[in-house]
């Protein structure tokens, strides 16, 4: 690897990060033996995380971030004065093969700015994870950010070689998109989820290999007007109309090079973390939008608490929860249970009459479930009820030193 | 009191042969005082000094699977009680408790679970934050660079790194490494893995390495300091990890500018674009179409088949603005050798109809509804496969895109493949054989007709049925030339 590589890495890392999807999950075992390289477990592995928070597990970084779009929440948008690079096809490989060789990363998260046409540059990906897969028997996991306003047929190539395909929505609704990526089309993006969508359906059941761990996608949060409930209505049809695995929310983060459309602030990364609570209770936990969009104010989801807590102290009616007797349904809007806590009270609730200690080894969430829950030796008597009951679950202020 | 000493570390063998003699000679757990090699008994050390007394060919104990696995995965805990609550839960399995992990609540299987979890973590932890760094074995004969080797030094926090090697093994079959610790060692040389003692930190792996260089700054790249929040990072990657984590020497200087970062980026004013905003590469961007049939034809030719297997795609053969286009299945083991379409069995009755009906090969387009050749190995013989409703979509597009360019006056469905792939339906061939309206891409209505796939006529076992279908067939394709006649030479 020369110092011009390098260079590049470096220039097109950073302008890759601002995708927040890293999962390297769901694809099934498999192994590229003697003479292939890699393998995957189903479950994805991070490598390392960063100072903020966020894992490493695939090396994402973009083909080039040359890019003929101006999108103004982008930095690679073509007004934008930031560096630019462009990695060949086998430079990427050699790259993705070196790292993987090290145990630094589980595969390859490919994206890219637009380049001549949609077309050519996303023929260049699918090259690259051809590349991989074909000339180096590369069995781990690849990740192809597809470009919607591509050919059908190239997105369907890019499935036989990806594990996981995905198309960002970036904007919940279709008005922003406009406003702020007018390359970009909200009908095409859903019109290629609903075709990537049917095709792994497809192929799933005729047995053939395309982009087995699904697809996924992210959206932007913060920079425009849409509320917490548009955000969470858009998911909600996503996962309901076109399968997907994931979406991914992405507060939006101050860039150098900003766009003068797009003023500049901190990042709502407290309100993207709620959405991801949210995102959960509507998946695992039988919640619907409204339910979720209900325990905050406005079509804003409450910040101070999960929306879980938040629902349950606008619902007080519905508690407290006898742990030996309430269906596993109810048990999941308990706050401080966990899906897999309740499904351990379920099975040991059939042996035992379940005490608070009991619970207390089965969830670390007992502090805020015991308002809500009724034990052999607990109940929570009028504490439900009490008025300042939120304000006993939520972490008391910081005491301020006084000098 | 029966002491029993295992091997240091994770000793499963010698715990299940303990175990199965204690269980076969009804020892209860609180009579046993068990200790590992770095713990020296209380009783004094007798090699299977304990057990002497009992049964020497015990039989094994038959556990259910997931107290087997759990077993397997605590043993490797560091924790010097592990064997002693083991014995105590394969006891209580022992007298009848079978379900023994449904009762999540028991202390005992609480504290089991957590010692599992801990294992199970350390282990994750191990496959993901071990980092392998390349040195290079000694120059080969020739002068030229040495083998491949890799090289990693790991501290694990329990006795997991036997247990780790079915990850690493599988992942690096490929590759020449080893693997070092403090508790043992693994060495593998793409055939055969050796378990060694525990190592000593390997001079030489803060070598160069330009990969190992590229990773770190990959690692600053990748950080957006607008996010800044080691908390997070640290209840994943805690610091004890850090001294082995080349990449980790970095985090205190990146957590440190990042404010000064985010400020920069908030106090710089909207730059004005440096570049003139290229309007003709814009505007070109949506000419991305194939323009010709020959384009489309490249595209087609260096795509991958949806299912693997095929030589080459088989694409259509025939003049443009054709006055028939007769559309096929697919192509089939000649047509693949080939590369042309309708050149095997089924081409030639084909050809022979068609002649029969006064149309001119040579002047008609042919072409496949699925561009490859799809088939199951038997022998050396390639079996032809039907393709599936989903590959049909798969190639449906191109297929539009095709016809676009050839404009033929007149579209013949040949079999059922043909015909869902140009009707967008599955359609019953011999129930609606005949003049059939198809959809193109744009919304129109291309003027088609639908008849049998000469292969079906191959098929027919009865000589006299076959005639027929065959005279039918040709029938067909007489009336399909009458649809276009007069339009353009046939």
């Amino acid at each position: 690897m020369d110092d011009t590589l390098l260079d590049k890495l470096e220039v097109l890392a950073d302008a890759a990060k601002y995708d927040a999807s890293c999962a390297s999950s769901g694809a099934k075992r498999r192994a590229g033996g003697a003479d292939g390289l890699g393998s995957t477990t189903g479950a994805g592995i991070c490598h390392a995380y960063t100072p903020d928070g966020r894992c490493v597990s695939l090396l994402k970084i973009l083909l080039t971030n040359y890019c003929l779009y101006d999108c103004a929440y982008c930095i690679n948008r073509r007004s934008s004065n930031v560096r630019r690079a462009r990695f060949s096809v086998e430079e990427v490989v050699r790259l993705t093969l070196g790292f993987y060789k090290r145990n630094c990363i589980e595969g390859l998260f490919l994206s890219s700015g637009i380049i001549r046409s949609p077309d050519y540059t996303m023929e260049q990906m699918m090259l690259v994870a051809r590349s991989l897969r074909r000339d180096h028997g590369f069995a781990g996991y690849i990740h192809l950010k597809t470009i919607p306003e591509a050919s059908p047929w190239l997105i369907e190539q890019a499935g036989l070689w990806a594990d996981r395909l995905s198309i960002n929505l970036e904007l919940a609704s279709d008005r922003s998109l406009k406003a702020f990526a007018p390359e970009k089309d909200g009908a095409s993006i859903k019109a290629v989820m609903g075709q990537v969508g049917e095709r792994i359906v497809e192929a799933k059941e005729e047995r053939r290999r395309f982009s087995p761990a699904g697809q996924s996608t992210q959206m932007i949060v913060g920079a425009d007007e849409s509320t917490d409930l548009s955000v969470l209505e858009t998911s909600d049809t996503l996962y309901r109309r076109y399968g997907l695995r994931r979406v991914y929310y992405s507060a939006f983060s101050p860039i150098p090079e900003a766009s003068s459309v797009l003023p500049l602030k901190p990042p709502p990364l407290q309100r993207e973390n709620r959405l991801y609570q949210a995102d959960w209770l509507l998946r695992y936990y039988g919640f619907t939008v409204e339910e979720i969009a209900g325990g905050g104010e406005g079509g804003m989801l409450d910040l101070g608490i999960d929306p879980k807590l938040a629902w349950a102290l606008k619902n007080r009616e519905r508690f407290p929860v006898d742990v030996n007797r309430a269906d596993r349904e109810m048990l999941l809007r308990v706050p401080g249970l966990g899906a897999r806590a309740v499904d351990k009270i379920v099975e040991a609730r059939r042996h035992t009459t379940l005490r608070l200690e009991d619970v207390a080894r089965l969830s670390s969430g007992l502090k805020r479930a015991r308002a809500f829950l009724v034990t052999a030796d607990h109940h929570p008597g009028g504490l439900t009820d009490r008025a300042d009951l939120r304000q006993r679950l939520v972490a008391p202020p910081k005491q301020l030193s006084l000098f | 009191m029966h002491p029993v000493e295992l091997k240091d570390g994770a000793d499963l063998d010698g715990f299940r042969r303990a175990l199965r003699r204690l269980v076969a000679g009804g020892v209860e757990p609180d009579d046993v005082a068990w200790s590992g090699g770095a713990m020296p008994s209380l009783f004094g050390t007798c090699p299977d000094g304990g057990t002497a007394a009992l049964p020497a060919d015990a039989p094994p104990v038959p556990l259910p699977r997931l107290v087997g696995a759990l077993i397997e995965s605590v043993v490797c805990h560091r924790d010097p009680e592990r064997y002693a609550l083991l014995h105590r839960m394969v006891w209580r399995v022992v007298c009848g408790e079978r379900d023994i992990l449904d009762h999540h609540a028991d202390p005992l299987v609480h504290r089991l679970a957590m010692l599992d979890k801990a294992v199970r973590r350390d282990l994750h932890k191990m496959h993901a934050f071990l980092r392998f760094r390349e040195l290079r074995g000694p120059d080969g004969p020739d002068g030229g660079p040495g083998a491949e080797r890799y090289v990693a030094w790991f501290e694990p926090d329990h006795f997991i790194v036997e247990a780790t090697a079915p990850f690493f093994v599988e992942r690096f079959e490929s590759l020449v490494w080893s693997i070092l610790t403090p508790v043992g060692s693994l060495h593998w040389d793409r055939r055969s893995l050796v378990v060694g003692p525990a190592a000593a930190k390997p001079d030489g792996l803060d070598r160069d390495d330009r990969f190992a260089e590229g990773w770190q700054r990959y690692y600053e790249s990748t950080f957006n300091p607008a996010r800044v929040n080691p908390v997070a990072m640290r209840a994943e990657m805690p610091r004890k990890y850090w001294a082995n984590l080349p990449e980790a020497a970095a985090i205190p200087g990146m957590i440190r500018s990042a404010p000064a970062r985010v400020q920069a980026m908030i106090a710089a004013e909207a730059a004005a674009p440096r570049h003139r905003n290229p309007d003709k590469a814009v505007a070109a961007m949506a000419r991305q179409e194939p323009a010709t049939l020959a384009e489309l034809n490249r595209v087609i030719g260096r795509s991958e088949p949806l299912v693997p297997g095929a030589t080459r795609a088989v694409l259509g053969e025939g003049p443009e603005g054709a006055a028939i286009a007769i559309v096929g299945e697919q192509p089939g083991d000649q047509e693949d050798l080939e590369g042309r379409p309708f050149v095997g069995p089924a081409g030639q009755l084909l050809t022979r109809a068609l002649e029969e009906a006064g149309i001119d090969r040579r002047a008609a387009y042919l072409t496949n509804a699925v561009k490859h050749f799809k088939f199951v190995a038997r022998g050396k013989r390639r079996l032809h496969q039907s393709p599936t409703a989903g590959e049909v979509k798969h190639y449906r597009w191109w297929l539009m895109k095709e016809l676009d360019f050839v404009r033929p006056r007149l579209v013949v469905a040949l079999g059922a493949t043909a015909a869902l792939a140009l009707a967008g339906r599955s359609v019953a061939v011999l129930r609606e054989r005949g003049p059939m309206g198809f959809g193109d891409l744009q919304g129109g209505i291309r003027q088609g007709f639908v008849t049998v796939h000469p292969s079906y006529l191959l098929r027919l076992p009865d000589a006299a049925e076959k005639e027929n279908a065959y005279a039918a067939f040709v029938a067909d394709l007489r009336r399909a030339r009458g649809m276009v006649d007069g339009a353009a030479p046939l």
